[in-house]
């Protein structure tokens, strides 16, 4: 194996291209250096895309914020801004691994590791993030939903990495939220997750929502029809159970020890309703 | 094979050292430079007994790339006690036996003085939070909580 630490975005692509065998681009390697160990992979390089500079930065712009591709989890949540822009990613964030973990993870690898339970993926789709790839042919944006899609699989070309990923600028009155159900409290994958973007008026009526599920099918999934079921209604109960319901039809989950289909899907519309509750509380809170 | 030289502070001193790409800055650590006290538990970043502090953060020694940690400063448990005076989280886990096999000990007072550098006087539900990744198999955690919380109030005054 060969380890490589590129100083430009073109020297990157440049060794990613050039090389013949598997080549794996290294963030935090909390995915990477533990499927080594277990013998899953066996990469011919390792290309440490620390060093490029800018990598580890977060730029606020256009009413947003972009986020590197080297960001840690741990730098993200000891920000407040990001925090109390964006409430909804920084606990998914939060939610990965222990404190050790999180001075290394990345969202950009939890996104690229295209696990079905990445903890980041539904808040960053709720909140409809993209992600800036650089590759051979130049910078190119895509949502996030592009790039995972199957386990352990992405869309990205040879000799494309991700740089960074854009939390895009929010309406007044709008927030985020983000649970998952795991077996222990702490250091577990979830069985099933859910993230909810709310948008709602001076009333504190809903006027835009999305809702996403993590962990019920091979990718994260966006549950149009039943975030359109928010729309108009102050999240009452009978609106969220309609909703639910309509969470429940969207899941096509795994059956194993850790839940089974039924189960997976009842949890889903559940959290799905949790979340959306919480993320309405915290846009209420903005309304005067 | 192709090797590897990296530089970094350990402990404050500067050293330099040669690795093979996959090895980690665990191996490292305990191989080439005979700094046994981090310890192996999983391997796979569950246990926490391979903790060090690398450039300001709590990581898992046994997930980083040895190649990584070019420039950077590590600490490790070796360098807890300055002068042979043990540091107050150390004093504190004697004083409570706070551990039995030990194994998990050097990783749990690093995180825990990782900890207390950024919050002094912490809740006991953010140092169970905070050591969440540090497995002890032997003391049943309550005796490390309260060498923790007795350590920070130390401290502090
Ligand atoms: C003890 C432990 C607990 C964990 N708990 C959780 C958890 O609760 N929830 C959860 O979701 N995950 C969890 N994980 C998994 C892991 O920590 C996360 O997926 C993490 O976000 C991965 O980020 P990383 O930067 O460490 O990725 P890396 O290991 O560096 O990379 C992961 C994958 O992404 C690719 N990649 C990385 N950066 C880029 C880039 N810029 N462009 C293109 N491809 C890239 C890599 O090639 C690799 O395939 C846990 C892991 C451990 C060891
Ligand atoms: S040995 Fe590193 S976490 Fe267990
Ligand atoms: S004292 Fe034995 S594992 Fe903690």
């Amino acid at each position: 194996m060969k380890y490589s630490k590129p100083r430009t975005e073109k020297e990157a692509t440049d060794i990613l291209l050039a090389e013949k065998g598997m080549a794996k681009i290294l963030a935090g390697g909390t995915d990477i250096l533990v499927q080594m160990k277990a013998g899953h992979i066996e990469p011919d390089l390792i290309v440490d895309i620390k060093n490029i500079p800018g990598i580890k930065d977060v730029i606020s712009r256009d009413g947003g914020y972009e986020i590197g591709a080297a960001v840690s989890g741990y730098d993200f949540n000891i920000n407040p801004e990001l925090k109390s822009f964006a409430p909804g990613i920084a606990e998914a964030f939060d939610l990965i691994g222990s404190t050790q973990i999180q001075g290394r993870c990345t969202m950009v690898g939890n996104l690229c590791n295209a696990s079905p339970a990445a903890d980041t993926v539904p808040a960053l789709l709720a909140s409809n993030c993209t992600a800036k790839i650089v590759g051979p042919k130049g910078i190119r944006e895509c949502g996030i939903e592009k790039i995972p899609i199957g386990p352990g699989k992405t869309s990205l070309d040879k000799g494309e990495f991700v740089k960074s990923i854009f939390i895009p600028s929010r309406p007044d009155f709008s927030s985020d939220a983000y649970m998952r159900l795991t077996p222990r409290s702490e250091m577990d994958i979830a069985i099933v997750s859910a993230a909810a973007f709310v948008t709602l008026d001076s009333h504190g009526v809903c006027t835009n929502a999305t809702i996403s599920l993590g962990a019920v099918a091979p990718t994260v999934v966006r549950v149009k029809e039943a975030a359109l079921l928010l729309i108009g209604t102050k999240l009452n109960d009978s609106a969220l159970s309609r909703m639910a319901n309509e969470c429940k039809k969207a899941c096509k989950p795994i059956n194993d020890k850790r839940g089974t289909i039924e189960f997976r899907s009842h949890v889903a519309g559940v959290l799905a309703k949790r979340t959306a509750l919480l993320a309405y509380e915290r846009a209420g809170e903005k309304i005067e | 094979m192709n090797k590897i030289r990296v530089g970094v502070s350990v402990n404050n001193d500067k050293i330099e050292f040669l690795c093979s790409p996959e090895d980690t800055v665990l191996d490292v650590l305990r191989d080439n430079l005979r700094l046994t006290g981090t310890k192996e538990g999983c391997g796979t970043g569950d246990c926490g007994a391979c903790s060090i502090i690398l450039d300001d953060k709590l990581v898992c020694s046994c997930l980083v790339l040895a190649g990584e940690v070019e420039g950077s400063e590590i600490s490790t448990i070796e360098g807890m006690a300055i002068d042979g005076k043990l540091h107050p989280l150390q004093q504190n886990f004697l004083k409570h036996a706070a551990l039995q096999c030990g194994i998990c000990t050097p990783g749990i007072l690093i995180a825990a003085k990782a900890l207390l550098e950024r919050n002094p006087d912490p809740t006991e539900t953010e140092v169970r939070y905070w050591l969440a990744g540090n497995l002890c198999r032997c003391t049943g955690y309550d005796k490390i909580i309260r060498a923790v919380m007795d350590a920070a109030a130390e401290m502090r005054s």
